[in-house]
């Protein structure tokens, strides 16, 4: 798939989102110390233009941040975000309403995100009337031509969220997010509120509209059989930190991390013969507010040693493409 | 899936014996008939997996099963037998003794469905209480409590002992379901109904929690129903699954047989679009449509509307036939379409 290496759509270096916990006047009078969260913990990644770049990892584990913070909807506490060429990260807010044209959003409940008071003409045209793109009429004929392409009907036009189903719902998400043509969409827990069946229908229109409209896609879900099916390539995160990048084949096939093989591991297979040995992990998700010191992963690790408990391991080259935050992976 | 079996549970009688129930909910839109002629069996010591999309009739039938239907609902046809005793004919106090005590069910959503005024010791302690006549006034309550600790262990919460006075919010979701599983199994059911135990949990917490359920179920030779979407699930851990359709079962076999060998259009249509991390290059395909309302559906195929073969025959009330050793489909043409 790899066309001459385009450059990289977005380019993300140590990103970083804290957030600061009872800082509040209240607190500061009672002399609480503040309380911290790293959500997102100096994360390094890029999206070349074109391929899906799949987000797994556990609840809690900052997906949802990182991609929120990516399009500036949560402001970085640190690091950069590069986006077509431009670094975005100090860019004024007036100037990112501009650029969000170009990078957009889809949520994961269909049912939250939609203004229950608007019709759904209002609703998908209301990115377009906002950026001033185009006159009433003219609206009226982009929406029809969308909700065509996100399989709606023109007769859907004038009805209101709650007299869809959720995956028509999700539709309708789709059709907002794609009216402003954008070139870089976050995916964010697109289908997890659905059912199998109508998530392999929104899978499908997804992936459709990507090919037909040269989309890039950060696609977030906690279900690896999705992101396996719809990535290029996939990010592996744990508390805040990205542990493992590579190729969607190899790393399905082959992973490094330990983390990833405990996951991997334990997706339900319904194909007998297909289960891979399971990497037991004990205990549960340790709280973000109190990460494990060196390897954050080491409080559950089966393999840890004690290198682990005081050393953090950097995120490295393990193979071509390839990269994990692990002692014990070998570099390549 | 009542006529034939080849396992070796085939001389012993079914735990619990569901025939032709059907259960409705009077709504302003109309009677939904939410299960409408659902047959089941649960055998000793096995493990039955219910399947189906969201709406199918999975908790309603269950719910239909232990006498918990919410009113103005109500089970309006059928027999529920459970080792001999007919369920729907069983009064409160029957209920009282039977439920915790021989069924348990833990129920789809953890924090809604365990008491958050009161601690996790307490609410233990009171399905122990109510079923501790075996044990000697005298020192009971320290017995049970002893027991109520005992049960955390064994579910896997860690440090039990400090961790049983607290309430349920101080808890992950992970953890709270298991601590809703040491509810159920405290009484040692016979049966054990787990809806949807896992489904808001991560993987590697759910493989625990259904480790911990399979585990369990060897130990103490209950039964299990597991009711769930996920067919990976269902494949993993359980002896003969039912797959729901619109209020109905429209097929039901043995696991393995089942899922490599579908016969109901549906089913087969659900087997296509899971997405297979061994196979990535299979197709995701899409059942197109949507499930039929539940309000006066009948005269027709349930399918009927999403189904690839549907003909004018299929326009009747379709029952379930036999379409291989105790494994049974509700389709017309079943016979036709498989050549
Ligand atoms: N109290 C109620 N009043 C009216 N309809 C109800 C009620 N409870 C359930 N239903 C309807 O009964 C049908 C079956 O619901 P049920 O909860 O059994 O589905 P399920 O298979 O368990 O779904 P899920 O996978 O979402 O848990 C649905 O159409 C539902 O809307
Ligand atoms: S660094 Fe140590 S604890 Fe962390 S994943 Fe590797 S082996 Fe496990
Ligand atoms: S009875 Fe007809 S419509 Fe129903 S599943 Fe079979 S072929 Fe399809
Ligand atoms: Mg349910």
């Amino acid at each position: 798939m790899s066309v001459a290496q385009p450059h990289p759509l977005l380019e993300i270096r140590n990103l970083e989102k804290v957030y600061q916990l009872n800082s509040g006047l209240l607190q500061r009078i009672a002399r609480q110390p503040p309380l911290s969260l790293r959500a997102v913990d100096k994360v390094t990644f890029s999206v070349k233009a074109g391929e899906t770049l799949g987000l797994i990892g556990e609840s809690g584990c900052g997906k949802s941040t990182l991609a929120r913070t990516v399009l500036r909807l949560h402001e970085p506490t640190g690091g950069s975000i590069t986006f077509d060429g431009t670094d975005i990260t100090k860019l004024p807010q007036k100037d990112m309403t501009a650029l969000r044209r170009r990078m957009q959003i889809i949520f994961q409940d269909p049912y939250a995100s939609l203004n229950p008071r608007k019709s759904v003409e209002d609703i998908v045209g209301l990115p377009l009337a906002l950026h001033g793109l185009a006159h009433r009429r003219e609206i009226r004929d982009r929406v029809v031509a969308m909700l065509e392409s996100v399989g709606l009907k023109t007769a859907h036009l004038g009805r209101f969220p709650h007299q869809f189903s959720g995956g028509q719902r999700q539709r309708i998400g789709i059709a907002r997010a794609l009216i402003l043509n954008p070139s870089f969409v976050v995916c964010d827990e697109p289908v997890s509120a659905l059912d199998v069946s109508v998530q392999a229908q929104i899978i499908a229109l997804l992936e459709s509209l990507k090919r037909e409209l040269g989309l890039t896609y950060l696609f977030i879900s906690h279900d690896i059989g999705v992101i396996g099916h719809v990535s290029d390539r996939i990010a592996v995160m744990y508390l805040g930190d990205i542990v493992e990048i590579g190729p969607a084949r190899e790393l399905l096939r082959e992973p490094k991390h330990p983390y990833t093989k405990a996951l991997l591991s334990a997706v339900p297979q319904i194909d007998a013969g297909a289960k891979r040995e399971r990497v037991k992990l004990t205990g549960d998700l340790p709280s973000p507010l109190a990460p494990p010191p060196g390897c954050k992963f080491h409080t559950r690790c089966p393999f840890a040693v004690d290198r682990c408990r005081r050393q953090v391991p950097a995120l490295r080259n393990v193979g071509s493409d390839r990269t994990a935050a692990c002692h014990l992976v070998d570099a390549a | 899936m009542h006529s034939t079996r080849s396992s070796a549970t085939d001389m012993s009688a079914p735990l619990l014996s569901v025939r032709s129930l059907k259960t409705c909910f009077p709504t302003r839109a109309g009677l939904v008939t939410a299960v409408d002629g659902v047959d089941l069996d649960v055998y000793p010591g096995e493990c039955l997996g219910i399947v189906g999309e969201s709406g199918s009739g999975k908790s309603v039938t269950f719910a239909s099963v232990i006498g918990l239907v919410r009113s103005p609902g109500y089970v309006a046809e059928g027999s529920i037998r459970f080792g001999g005793v007919d369920l729907r004919r069983l009064d409160s106090n029957g209920w009282r003794r039977l439920r915790g005590r021989d069924i348990a069910m833990t129920m789809q959503d953890a924090l809604t469905a365990l008491n958050p005024a009161l601690t996790v010791a307490e609410q233990i302690e009171e399905v122990l209480l109510a079923h501790a006549e075996d044990l000697p006034k005298r020192g009971r309550q320290a017995a049970v409590r002893e027991r109520a600790i005992e049960m955390l262990r064994l579910v896997g919460i860690p440090a039990p002992a400090k961790r049983i006075d607290d309430y349920p919010h101080q808890f992950s979701g992970g953890m709270r379901q298991r601590i809703m599983i040491a509810i159920a199994l405290s009484c040692r059911p016979k049966l054990l109904i787990a809806d949807e135990p896992t489904t808001a949990l991560d993987v590697t917490i759910q493989a625990q929690v259904l480790d911990l359920i399979s585990d369990l179920r060897r130990e103490l030779g209950m039964s299990v129903v597991l009711i769930t979407h996920d067919l990976g699930v269902v494949a993993e851990h359980t002896d003969r699954v039912a797959v729901m359709y619109a209020g109905q079962v429209v097929e039901a076999g043995p696991t393995r047989e089942l899922i490599d060998r579908p016969k109901h259009p549906y089913t087969r249509g659900l087997i296509g679009l899971i997405p297979r991390l061994s196979d990535l290059d299979a197709p995701i395909r899409p059942i197109e449509g949507q499930v039929p309302e539940l309000i006066g559906l009948g005269g027709i195929c349930r399918f009927y509307d999403r189904c690839e073969f549907r003909a004018s025959k299929c326009r009747t009330d379709i029952s379930m036939i036999d379409v291989g050793p105790d494994h049974r489909a509700r389709c017309i043409r079943v016979e036709e379409i498989l050549q």
